[in-house]
């Protein structure tokens, strides 16, 4: 039998960073997310991977070590919540512009400002549309489960170094506090110094007798050096969007409406879903799993069948702009949101969807 | 088969360790299931609660706002979800420090006397399990073999000294609680 464990989504994003043979974690605490670096603590993987795990002085600090370490070829991380992942942006940004790999987590936390620490997805324009300065893009995954919090630390290493891309695995307090069963991924060890230099041949790891030295940066003052490199992460982003579209649908193929929520809210939208299904309306949920990049072309393509789109966040509307832009205005899309750590109920969702689509 | 229950009452009465025993002893049992603590101001304010969901499906929403079975632990707790439990559904309460009983009539109602029973034994420290025997007695959704095997799992090998201990709380547990409506 696989060995099932029970434990939170946190704890699980720490076990699996060390099984995926992840090389550093750098981070500083912050609710509802402090049990990923307290549980790299207990395992103590520098005793047995080898893998650094540090509590730097700020979410500054901890981005710009992620930094260094990516800048070596290394496979190194970070997590924090909304407030957190606000003070990374400046390193993001950076990261993003010298086209390194590297893995972000945010649990995210009501905002704006310090706000709460219960669970919210305001920050998903932060984290699709910028957040940091400058034309990037950050690859965008939305775990739903902790069994995704587990498998999606492996896949956002995976794509960040496929496209030399940093990833963001965006949580929501709610699948970062929960405990369900969970398959961890099985032990893969760290890469050797070798493999790594193999894996990243631009990577600062010491000059090497006969060649270039490898320069790390950001900066370009001239506009025509600055402008190719954006046309190159353009082209990069592009090829993005072509391959690594992700979601999943439930009951979407005889639906009538379709609900779009990404996170936990997908889970309270499908108990929303079965309930309605019992009456006879045949609602259908699409979850967004990539959130960049978003499933356009598959939203665009359902929204010629169906009657009408309601999009659930625990925001004030962020990702209903992105379906707004799939649909272009083939049929209506509504919104409920939930602000401040507030969650929608099942029940809740229901009853709007039917004040809105004027079903009785 | 599912079960979607709530367990409150006051930080230290082991309120989220008894949905975690309980939802490990779901997993023994192949089941699919979901905890999900009360973490925001609950927390730092006294009080705590649970949602634990016990199902042989694949689980939705680990969210809830009404519940199959509600443990409320503290008067708080029990002004707050007794309105919460499903018609036909069970509330379980504990009798200490209770100014008022249960008020619904659509559902049945348990009290158990776990608090003072277990300091009359000088076992404060296993009141959850009272409670959790008493839940099991009136609805045996998991064995109590397996909630051995999860408490065993899940502690510590230098606690497991306290392993019996657990198991006697949970059947004297199963003894004192008592139907009232």
């Amino acid at each position: 039998m696989e060995d099932i464990k029970l434990m939170k989504g946190n704890e699980a994003i720490a076990h699996a960073a060390i099984r995926c043979g992840a090389d550093g974690y750098f981070g500083y605490p912050i609710t509802p997310q402090s049990e990923v670096m307290e549980t790299l603590m207990d395992e103590a993987p520098w005793k047995t991977t080898g893998m650094v795990v540090l509590q730097a002085e700020s979410e500054v600090a901890a981005i710009n070590m992620v930094y260094g370490g990516a800048a070596c070829g290394k496979k190194v991380m970070t997590s924090s919540s909304s407030p957190g992942i606000s003070l990374k942006q400046e390193g993001i940004s950076y990261i993003a512009g010298a086209e390194l790999p590297c893995l972000i987590v945010n649990v995210m936390r009501g905002g704006p400002g310090l706000g709460t620490i219960q669970p919210s997805q305001a920050d998903y324009f932060q984290t699709v549309k910028g957040g940091g300065h400058g034309d990037y893009r950050l690859i965008t995954l939305s775990p739903a489960s902790v069994q995704e919090m587990a498998d999606f630390v492996e896949l956002g290493f995976e794509l960040a170094f496929k496209y030399n891309n940093p990833s963001m695995i965006l949580a929501d307090g709610i699948i970062g506090q929960m405990m369900e069963k969970v398959v961890l991924p099985d032990f893969k060890p760290r890469r050797t110094d070798d493999e790594t230099r193999k894996q990243c041949p631009w990577g600062t790891m010491g000059k090497v007798e006969g060649e270039q030295r490898h320069i790390i940066t950001s900066l370009a003052l001239e506009a025509d050096v600055m402008e190719a490199t954006n046309n190159r992460l353009q082209a990069k982003y592009k090829k993005i969007e072509e391959a690594e579209v992700r979601f999943e649908e439930i009951n979407c193929d005889d639906a009538d409406y379709i609900f779009v929520a990404f996170g936990s809210g997908a889970r309270i939208c499908a108990s929303a879903m079965e309930a309605a299904r019992a009456e006879g309306i045949k609602i259908g949920v699409l979850r967004p799993i990539t959130l960049w990049p978003f499933p356009t072309k598959e939203i665009a393509r359902l929204a010629k069948k169906v009657k009408g789109f309601m999009v659930v966040e625990f925001s004030a509307g962020q990702m209903v702009e992105d379906v707004r832009l799939a649909v272009n205005g083939a049929v209506p899309v509504e919104f409920h949101g939930r602000m401040g750590g507030n969650v929608p109920s099942s029940e809740e969702i229901i009853t709007k969807f039917k004040e809105k689509f004027s079903i009785k | 088969m599912k079960k979607e229950i709530i367990i409150a009452g006051f930080g230290g009465q082991g309120v989220l360790s008894m949905g975690k025993i309980l939802a490990y002893a779901g997993l023994l049992e192949n089941k699919e299931v979901t905890w999900m603590p009360a973490y925001g101001p609950e927390q730092r304010g006294g009080t705590a609660n649970v949602t634990v969901i016990l199902s042989d499906q694949k689980i939705s929403s680990p969210m809830l706002k009404f519940f199959d079975i509600a443990i409320v632990l503290n008067q708080p707790s029990m002004d707050k979800f007794e309105n919460s439990v499903k018609p036909g559904g069970i509330l379980i309460y504990d009798s200490n420090g209770m100014t008022r009983k249960p008020a619904r009539k659509d559902i049945s109602v348990y009290c158990t006397n776990a608090t003072d029973k277990a300091s009359e034994m000088g076992a404060q420290k296993t009141f959850n399990m009272f409670v959790l025997g008493g839940l099991l007695k009136i609805d045996p959704m998991v064995s109590i073999d397996k909630v051995m095997l999860g408490l065993k799992k899940s502690l510590p090998e230098r606690h497991h000294k306290l392993l019996p201990a657990n198991e006697e709380a949970m059947k004297i547990g199963m003894e004192i609680i008592q139907k009232e409506n």
